[in-house]
């Protein structure tokens, strides 16, 4: 690891100074100086003391949502969970499509209300306070809601005067988040020109105009290329160390493991589990896995023979997942038993492990 | 459904913000458009066809007034209706189904109800903006009446506006690809245009079609307009115009406000 770069008179930064994030409101980074939009208000200014037991960022109990369909019963999306999402964590709600977790976000947004249950966001009631909830989150939907027509610039401005931000300061924030988004030399391109990554990275960079005190993101990668979503992954990374609350949906186990400190794993509305992705890796899959692949029609044939050497299968339609303490030692055992696979790998258990065996289905079909 | 969202006082006006600068993209073909197509119209159907008209044997049908100062009225509001309901059909459905900013807009502070009147505020700016140019060409033309006339302005963003957020409403109420918007216009917009006394009064409709042209909200801004540019309206029927406007209105807002929450909180 190479030193700060040559000359530079000030300490190592954490992050290059360049990227450190002023549009975040967290502990012991500088956040907007200059007149204090409405948004700010009721926060603690940096370098105060913590104040004590601040509130939880997210209380539900016993939460529902179901929403009326014409010809028939109502759909339960969210079938009573309880969550507690504390200030400065980074929480993910892991699932499959259908599981709840959209409908569980926007009800956390103050833009869906809730049927039945208890929720307090930053301490507030949704029904009786969504305004001002709203005044103090950033939201990132899982589609893409940006004006095409207007450029990127005028796309961040915009959507800070919504918060009641004067026209000056979100010029200046502006500034600052195309930085942060790697945005600036497309500042003055029409949005219709983005890629899909740069939209999404612009998306981000709106949630953020309004200093909030709680990021929302829903499934904030998916439909990127593997490039795009590193990038994104590196600026939330950084948001993350900076203090910021971040709740994330995701039916990805990777982006899961990469962001999130604590998760809930939801299937049909519930929660099934939850833990931080180590601890749930720990309880509900094995350390190893071994994959084995076999030509057409090979497969149904060897389950028997393996279910020998291993407690737990799972067959998946393409593959064989035996899971093991020791990877190795296990293929051998199968090469032993005479059993020749297509192709093999040894790997380590991950959330879809943990999710296959919650649910007895993969995450993504 | 409890009350998920509290009015603040600028949201409207920040929508209406929004809704400007996106207006600056085409600012100059859609004043382009309010200018040319009063051109056109009084070019052809004043001129022209008020030339034969004024030529007819019976010069009192029309109030004693030439055909071109007849309909010169009727096509300012007409046009506002043409940009109101333009604007909030297509335009206005487009930020609930094909960019979704209403759904962004709605995150923040902003409420649904805000949106709602934001953008019925900014139909009514380019309304005014349209009638204003409009009427600067009827002056050209000689024929924008007396120095009342220059009330057919409001009259017109008021009768426009009146039309524009019923159609809000059946935006929000939308799912499809807009049909139905298709289908106002050829089957309610273009009638209206036609029979409620912009080309010819509605005593030549027959009476038991006449109800067709009282409940046209056109044939209310007309009789407004007609009266402020050429006199001859009475206090009473006025305020009756007045009143069935602004009703449309007040109800209208209420139910478009309505049908923008139903669609966002969800």
């Amino acid at each position: 690891m190479s030193g700060p770069g040559a000359g530079m008179p000030r300490p190592p930064p954490v992050t290059s100074s360049r990227c450190r994030w002023p549009g975040v409101a967290s502990v012991g980074v500088t956040i907007w100086e200059g007149s204090g939009p409405k948004a700010q208000q009721g926060r603690p200014a940096p370098g105060t003391t913590e104040p004590a037991p601040a509130a939880p960022m997210i209380v539900a109990r016993d939460l529902r949502k179901s929403f009326p369909v014409k010809s028939g019963p109502d759909v339960e999306a969210v079938r009573g969970i309880d969550l507690d999402v504390a200030r400065g964590e980074s929480f993910g709600f892991l699932g499959p499509n259908g599981a709840g977790k959209s409908s569980t976000m926007r009800m956390i947004a103050c833009v869906s209300p809730r049927t039945g249950g208890e929720l307090s966001i930053l301490g507030l009631d949704p029904e009786l306070d969504g305004v001002r909830i709203r005044g103090r989150l950033g939201v990132v939907p899982q589609q893409d809601n940006l004006d095409d027509e207007l450029t990127v610039r005028e796309n961040l401005i915009v959507y800070g005067r919504y918060f009641g931000i004067s026209r000056a300061e979100c010029r200046k924030r502006a500034t600052e988040l195309l930085d942060f988004a790697q945005l600036v030399e497309k500042a003055d391109a029409k949005v219709e020109t983005l890629s899909g990554g740069m939209k999404r990275r612009l998306t981000i960079a709106r949630s953020l105009i309004n200093s909030p005190e709680l990021l929302l993101l829903d499934e904030p990668t998916t439909g990127l290329d593997p490039q795009a979503r590193h990038v994104l992954w590196d600026r939330l990374f950084r948001l993350k160390h900076q203090g910021v609350t971040l709740v994330v949906t995701t039916h990805y186990m990777d982006e899961a493991e990469q962001l999130c400190d604590r998760l809930v794993v939801m299937d049909g509305g519930r929660i099934v589990a939850q833990g931080s992705p180590a601890q749930l890796i720990a309880e509900h899959s094995s350390r190893e896995v071994v994959e084995l692949r076999f030509r057409p029609g090979e497969q149904e044939g060897a389950i028997d023979a393996v279910s020998s050497l291993v407690d737990r299968i799972e067959a998946l339609p393409d593959r064989l997942l035996l899971y093991t303490d020791d990877g190795d030692v296990t293929l051998a055992d199968a090469h032993a038993l005479g059993l020749r696979p297509a192709t093999t790998l040894v790997r380590r258990s991950t959330l879809e492990d943990v999710f296959l065996r919650l649910t007895g289905r993969s995450l993504i079909d | 459904m409890g009350e998920l969202n509290r009015a603040t006082t600028s949201g409207r006006y920040l929508v209406w913000e929004y809704l400007v600068r996106c207006w600056r993209r085409y600012l100059v073909s859609s004043l382009a458009e309010a200018v040319g197509t009063p051109l056109l119209y009084l070019l052809a159907l004043g001129v022209g066809l008020g030339a034969l008209i004024d030529a007819g044997p019976d010069q009192q049908s029309l109030g004693g007034v030439s055909y071109l100062d007849y309909i010169a009225p009727a096509l300012l509001v007409a046009a506002a209706i043409q940009v109101g309901v333009g604007e909030s059909s297509y335009p206005a459905y487009s930020r609930f189904k094909w960019t979704r900013v209403f759904w962004g807009v709605t995150a923040t502070p902003v409420t649904p109800a805000e949106a709602c009147e934001g953008e019925a505020i900014f139909i009514a700016t380019r309304m005014l903006a349209g009638s204003t140019l409009y009427y600067l060409v009827l002056l050209a033309f000689g024929a924008a009446g007396g120095p009342t006339g220059v009330l057919m302005i409001p009259i017109a963003v008021l009768t426009g506006i009146a039309c524009a957020v019923w159609v809000l409403a059946l935006g929000a109420r939308m799912r499809s690809e807009g049909g139905a918007f298709n289908v106002l216009f050829r089957f309610v917009l273009v009638p209206m245009t036609l029979f409620s006394g912009s080309f010819f009064p509605i005593t030549e409709i027959p009476p038991a079609l006449r109800w067709l042209a009282w409940v046209s909200p056109l044939w209310h801004g007309n009789e407004l307009a007609r009266g402020a540019a050429l006199g001859g309206l009475e206090f009473w029927p006025a305020v009756g115009h007045l009143a069935y406007l602004a009703a449309l209105l007040a109800v209208g807002l209420v139910v478009a406000r309505r049908c923008y929450r139903s669609r966002l909180v969800v």
